[in-house]
C-alpha cells in the first residue's frame, strides 16, 4: 500500500497496528500461561497471568484512544476506515481472550494443590496449543493481508470444537468412575470451555481482519453444532 | 418460529435499507470528449445521473469534474473554444440537440456555484428574475407565493421574511448561498447542478446546506462537485470519481468510501494521491 501524503497518518496507523500485535502477542501467552499454571496447580504462575490481564486492560484503552483521536483527526476513508474499525473490533476481541485466560488462572487454587494427573491433563495442553496456535496464526495473517489464511483460520475453528466436545465426554467419564476427582474435572471442564470460546474470539478476529484486508465480509457463519449439548436442546 | 437463512436475511436488510440500482434514470452520457481549445479535457465519460439521487463527482483538480458538471445544462457554450461531442441526454432527449433552447434547459437544469453570486438586487428580485424572464408568473400574488416557497425550500425564509426588499448581497456567506438556491428552484427545475457549493462556507453554514441537498432530493436531482470526501460520502447516494479527464469509478456512495474498486480512487480517498 503506498504511503499517505501525509506521513504522521501512516505512522499513527503503523502505531495501531503495532497495538494489535503486542495485545495479540500478550493474549497468546495468557493463554499457554493460564493452562499451564491450572495443570501444574502454579500458583505463581496464574498471578502473573491475572496482573498481565490488567496490562492487556490498558493496551485495549490506549488502542481505542489512538483510533478514535485517528477518527477524528483524519476521518479515514476505505482501507484506512476499516483498518480503524476493524482494529477496535479486534482489541475487544483480544481483550476477551485475555478474560478468559485469567478465569482460567483464578481456578488454579480451586483445582488443588497437586498438578492433575497426566491423563487427565494430557488433551486440554494438547487443545491449549492448538489455540495458542490459532491466536498467533490470526495476528500473523493479519499483518501479511492474507485473506485467504485468514479464511481458512475460520474453517479450523471447527477442529477446536471437536476437541472440546472430546474433553467433556472424557471429563464426563472421570467423573462416573471416581466421583472424588469432580471438584477437579469440573473445573477443567471449564478450562476447555474457556479454550473453546477464546477459539470463537480467534475467528471473530479472523472475519474482522479479512474485511479489513479486503473490504469484502465472509458469508454468514457456517452452522454450528454443540455436541454436548442434548439435540432436543439446540434450536 | 420460521427462521431465514443467512442470504435470506441479507437479502431482507438490504431490502430494508434500500438499493439505489433500480432508480430511473434522469440524465445520461455518453461517450462525452470536451475539449478546451486543443486541449482534451474529458476522454469519452459515460456517465448516468439517477432521478431523485445525488450524485458526487469527486477528483483531483483539473480532473474534468466540473467540465463535465458544466455539460450538463451547456454552460460550457458559454466558453468560446470549448466544444463537446458525444450524447447526453435528459430525459432521453438530446440537450445538444439544434432543436434545444438552452435558455430553457438550463431553466430545467439549474446551476449553484462555488461563490455565492446573488444579483446586485434585494432578496426578492434575485427570486423572483428567473421566474419573469420565463414568464412563469404574472401578478404579484403569483410571485409573491413563488419567493415564499422558493425560500422556504431552500431554509433561508424565516431568516429573511422580514427584510425582502433589502440587497441580497448584504446576507451571510452561508445565507446568500441559500439564496442561490433559492433562485435556482425558483423556476422550478429538474436538476440542480452544484459545483463545490460549500467551498466558501463555516461548518455550520455547509452543515445547513447539506441538510438542504438532503430535502432537495426528494423533489429533484442533483448533481454534485465536490473537494470535500466527507461531503460526497454524507451527501450523496452515487460518487463518480474522476482523474486526468477519466471516469475512473462510479458506484454507490457507500460502496466508494468503503472499498472502491480501482487502485486511483482508493489512493485519491485516502490521501495517498500523488
Amino acid at each position: 500500500m503506498g504511503e499517505h501524503t501525509v506521513s504522521s497518518f501512516d505512522q499513527e496507523l503503523d502505531e495501531i497496528d503495532r497495538l494489535i500485535v503486542q495485545m495479540g502477542t500478550l493474549a497468546q501467552r495468557m493463554v499457554g500461561d493460564s493452562t499451564k499454571a491450572l495443570l501444574s496447580a502454579d500458583e505463581r504462575l496464574a498471578a502473573r497471568v491475572i496482573s498481565e490481564d490488567a496490562t492487556l486492560d490498558a493496551f485495549q484503552r490506549d488502542l481505542d484512544a489512538r483510533v478514535i483521536t485517528l477518527i477524528g483527526k483524519r476521518q479515514p476513508m476505505a482501507q484506512d476506515l476499516r483498518a480503524a474499525v476493524g482494529a477496535l473490533r479486534m482489541a475487544a476481541d483480544l481483550e476477551r481472550i485475555g478474560d478468559l485466560a485469567k478465569n482460567v488462572a483464578k481456578r488454579v487454587n480451586a483445582v488443588g494443590r497437586t498438578p492433575v494427573s497426566e491423563t487427565l491433563s494430557n488433551s486440554i495442553e494438547a487443545m491449549s496449543r492448538v489455540v495458542q496456535d490459532a491466536v498467533s496464526d490470526v495476528l500473523d495473517h493479519y499483518t501479511a493481508h492474507n485473506a485467504e489464511a485468514l479464511q481458512a483460520l475460520r474453517v479450523d475453528d471447527e477442529k477446536i470444537d471437536i476437541r472440546y466436545t472430546a474433553i467433556f465426554r472424557e471429563l464426563l467419564t472421570y467423573m462416573m468412575e471416581d466421583p472424588r476427582v469432580i471438584t477437579t474435572c469440573t473445573h477443567l471442564l471449564f478450562c476447555a470451555k474457556n479454550l473453546e470460546r477464546i477459539g470463537d474470539h480467534v475467528t471473530n478476529i479472523a472475519e474482522n481482519a479479512y474485511y479489513v484486508t479486503t473490504g469484502l465480509q465472509l458469508p454468514a457463519k457456517r452452522p454450528k453444532r454443540d455436541e454436548t449439548m442434548p439435540a432436543a436442546s439446540v434450536s | 418460529m420460521n427462521l431465514m437463512t443467512g442470504s435470506q436475511v441479507e437479502n431482507a436488510v438490504h431490502q430494508q435499507t434500500g438499493g439505489v440500482e433500480n432508480t430511473p434514470l434522469k440524465m445520461r452520457g455518453r461517450k462525452v470528449n470536451v475539449f478546451y481549445g486543443p486541449k482534451q479535457a474529458l476522454f469519452g465519460v459515460d456517465l448516468d445521473v439517477r432521478q431523485n439521487q445525488v450524485t458526487a463527482l469527486i477528483g483531483p483538480s483539473g480532473c474534468g469534474k466540473s467540465t463535465f458538471l458544466r455539460c450538463l445544462n451547456r454552460m460550457n457554450d458559454t466558453v468560446d473554444s470549448a466544444r463537446v461531442e458525444g450524447d447526453i441526454t435528459l430525459d432521453g432527449e438530446n440537450i445538444y440537440d439544434p432543436k434545444i433552447d438552452v435558455v430553457e434547459l438550463r431553466a430545467r437544469v439549474g446551476m449553484v456555484f462555488q461563490k455565492p453570486n446573488p444579483f446586485p438586487k434585494s432578496i426578492y428580485e434575485n427570486v423572483a428574475y428567473g421566474p419573469r424572464i420565463h414568464g412563469l408568473a404574472r401578478r404579484k400574488a403569483d410571485f409573491d407565493g413563488i419567493v415564499e416557497k422558493s425560500l422556504q425550500r431552500a431554509g433561508l425564509w424565516s431568516e429573511v421574511k422580514d427584510r425582502l426588499h433589502e440587497p441580497g448581497t448584504g446576507l451571510s456567506g452561508g445565507q446568500q448561498q441559500r439564496l442561490c438556491i433559492a433562485r435556482a428552484i425558483a423556476v422550478s427545475p429538474e436538476v440542480i447542478l452544484m459545483d463545490e457549493p460549500c467551498s466558501a462556507l463555516d461548518p455550520i453554514a455547509t452543515a445547513r446546506i447539506e441538510e438542504l441537498i438532503d430535502e432537495l432530493r426528494q423533489n429533484y436531482t442533483i448533481v454534485i462537485v465536490t473537494h470535500s470526501m466527507q461531503q460526497a460520502a454524507r451527501v450523496s447516494q452515487r460518487t463518480a470519481m474522476f482523474h486526468l479527464g477519466n471516469l475512473v469509478e462510479e458506484g454507490p456512495t457507500e460502496k466508494m468510501f468503503t472499498n472502491p474498486d480501482e487502485k486511483r480512487t482508493r489512493d485519491y480517498i485516502t490521501g495517498r494521491y500523488g
